[in-house]
């Protein structure tokens, strides 16, 4: 970072986006790591704003813990303690809440707005107790008047937290979107036409923290696209003046399925193998897979089956595959009464995208315990895919019916993905 | 001891259950598509509609109302990892 951009970087005064609304942030440039998942190369900021009413003053906001003393100056730098008639809190993550607490005890008048989501889990962050009777829960379309302008409240969860809300203000066109549409990248000159190019911060923020809630990135610009916006003013990052609609393309774009043609299903196994045994079980569910693909008379053959000796990759390859992928099948063997670590490694990318309700089953050679296969399907369901066949284990080299048990397995993952599974009646007591 | 028949949508598969078991137990043994979270009753990850037979499914308890009702959770939507099975048939379609 130049000089000149770090020049600013003690300076108090709160900045003007529009007509009676302020940053009132913190900006943290030596910031290297966030939320162990995440690097940042160019720092971060905690974005927090004041917007000023005929009746009040909200704040929408506030910063990670050790910056309140820069929040709380920039903000006395726009109100008063008790002209503060509202706090907004579109997200509890501490370094949106670091300075709250406080906050409601400077702003004796203030009331709190968060979702509904959000209030059972502020009992994690502070004793509510202090602030009873201060706390409202909100859902899309409920408003508050801060007197001649209203804010108004989208309900958007998931983005990344349960909790996570947006606030707008309709008169201005303004967003406050928390997370969301944010970025890691710290640069005092604030608006997205002023700092360097971060567009590669936009992305990696968006593939680390949103991109496993895909489903709901998509229904939260179901909701925002409508909006005339002229301003995004997110949690962290650059505030988006400059052609704020580029950015909610972007997330329209990242969040759209890339390789999904036709109504074609995709199953995919992944397998690893010593002596050739996994190898050979995982031909055997491909040749299942395709022969009950092969029944159907769906238009485009149903299903595409694929598999994938991970021998021969690292995980990250894998990602996008696995993020489009209707059903993944994970062939491992029993090497010291685990799965191996390749699988593990695969296994562990399976958070950074949405897997849930997508098909899971698992196999694999063993030689006497076979720890391998329910330990996958375990992992599986605790991923929360569905797992709706029974993994096989064949002892060391395949028999003629461990490979028929392989060729079901794949047969009947298909008929589940084709939604042909037949109908069945079980009793609880015959299922292991 | 009473026996119950529920039936999972998704699948397409019925199960005999004894009374007194929970939704997740028997939809986690035959991969329904009802996933879960913290198993406890918080996190709402569970949710799942009760297509009928909601009367054969013990009263949600005070934590339970509170959790379906701070998700916005829909009329006649349970946590299938709090929801016990009394007897009779119920048919449940993951959410
Ligand atoms: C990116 C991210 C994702 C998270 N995902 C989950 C989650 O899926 N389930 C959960 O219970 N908590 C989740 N959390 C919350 C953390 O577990 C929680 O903030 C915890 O208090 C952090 O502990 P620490 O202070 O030791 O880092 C997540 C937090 C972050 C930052
Ligand atoms: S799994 Fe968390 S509420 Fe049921
Ligand atoms: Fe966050
Ligand atoms: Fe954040």
């Amino acid at each position: 970072m130049t000089t000149t951009m770090r020049a600013t970087a003690d300076r108090a005064d709160p900045v003007e986006l529009a007509r009676g609304v302020h940053w009132i942030g913190a900006f943290d440039p030596d910031l290297r790591s966030f939320d162990i998942i995440l690097r940042t190369a160019n720092g971060t900021s905690y974005n927090a704003y004041a917007v000023r009413g005929d009746a009040g003053v909200a704040v929408i906001d506030t910063v990670k813990a050790g910056f309140g003393e820069r929040f709380f100056r920039r903000l006395e730098a726009v109100a008063d303690y008790d002209e503060i008639s509202t706090v907004v809190l579109n997200h509890l993550e501490p370094d949106h809440s670091g300075a709250l607490p406080e906050l409601l005890r400077r702003a004796p008048r203030a009331q709190l707005y968060v979702s509904h989501q959000a209030r059972p889990m502020l009992k994690g962050l502070f004793d509510p107790e202090e602030f009873a009777g201060r706390i409202t829960g909100v859902g899309t379309g409920d408003t508050v008047d801060l007197g001649g302008r209203t804010l108004e409240f989208f309900n958007t969860p998931y983005l990344h937290w349960p909790d996570t809300q947006c606030t707008w203000l309709e008169d201005e066109g303004l967003l406050f979107s928390g997370d969301f549409l944010g970025c890691h990248y710290c640069d005092m000159r604030l608006f997205n036409d002023a700092v360097g190019d971060f567009r590669f911060s936009f992305d990696y923020y968006y593939a680390h923290i949103m991109r496993p809630f895909r489903a709901h990135v998509r229904s939260a610009l179901d909701l925002i696209e409508p909006l005339l916006l002229r301003t995004i003013a997110p949690a962290h990052g650059p505030v988006l003046r400059e052609d704020p609609r580029d950015y909610v393309r972007r997330y329209r774009a990242l969040s759209k399925s890339g390789l999904h043609r036709h109504q074609v299903k995709t199953l995919a196994i992944f397998y690893i193998s010593a002596y050739g045994a996994t190898r050979r079980m995982a031909e055997a569910i491909a040749a299942g897979a395709e022969s009950a693909a092969g029944d159907t008379d769906a238009p485009a053959g149903g299903v595409r089956v694929s598999l994938y000796d991970i021998e021969g990759s690292e995980p990250h390859p894998f990602v996008d595959l696995i993020e489009e992928a209707d059903a993944l099948i994970f062939g491992s063997p029993t090497i010291n009464g685990d799965a191996v670590k390749p699988v593990w490694d695969l296994l562990a990318t399976l958070t950074m995208v949405d897997v849930k309700g997508k098909l899971g089953a698992a196999f694999g050679s063993y030689g006497w315990s076979g720890e391998a296969v329910p330990m996958i399907e375990d992992r599986l369901r605790r991923l929360k895919l569905r797992v709706p066949v029974q993994g096989v284990k064949a002892r060391l080299a395949p028999t003629p019916e461990e490979f028929s048990a392989c060729h079901a397995l794949g047969h009947d993952i298909t008929l589940h993905l084709l939604g042909r599974a037949e109908a069945r009646a079980v009793d609880m007591a015959e299922l292991v | 001891m009473p026996k119950a028949q529920v039936t999972f949508q998704d699948i397409g598969v019925t199960v005999t259950v004894p009374a007194g078991t929970r939704l997740i137990e028997v939809s986690e043994k035959v991969g329904a598509g009802i996933t879960y979270g913290c198993r406890e009753g918080e996190c709402c990850t569970c949710l799942t509609k009760i297509v009928s037979g909601h009367e054969n499914l013990a009263a949600p308890s005070v934590l339970e109302d509170q959790v379906l009702k701070d998700n916005l959770a829909p009329r006649h939507h349970r946590l299938a990892c709090q929801a016990q099975i009394l007897g009779g048939t119920i048919v449940v379609k993951p959410t």
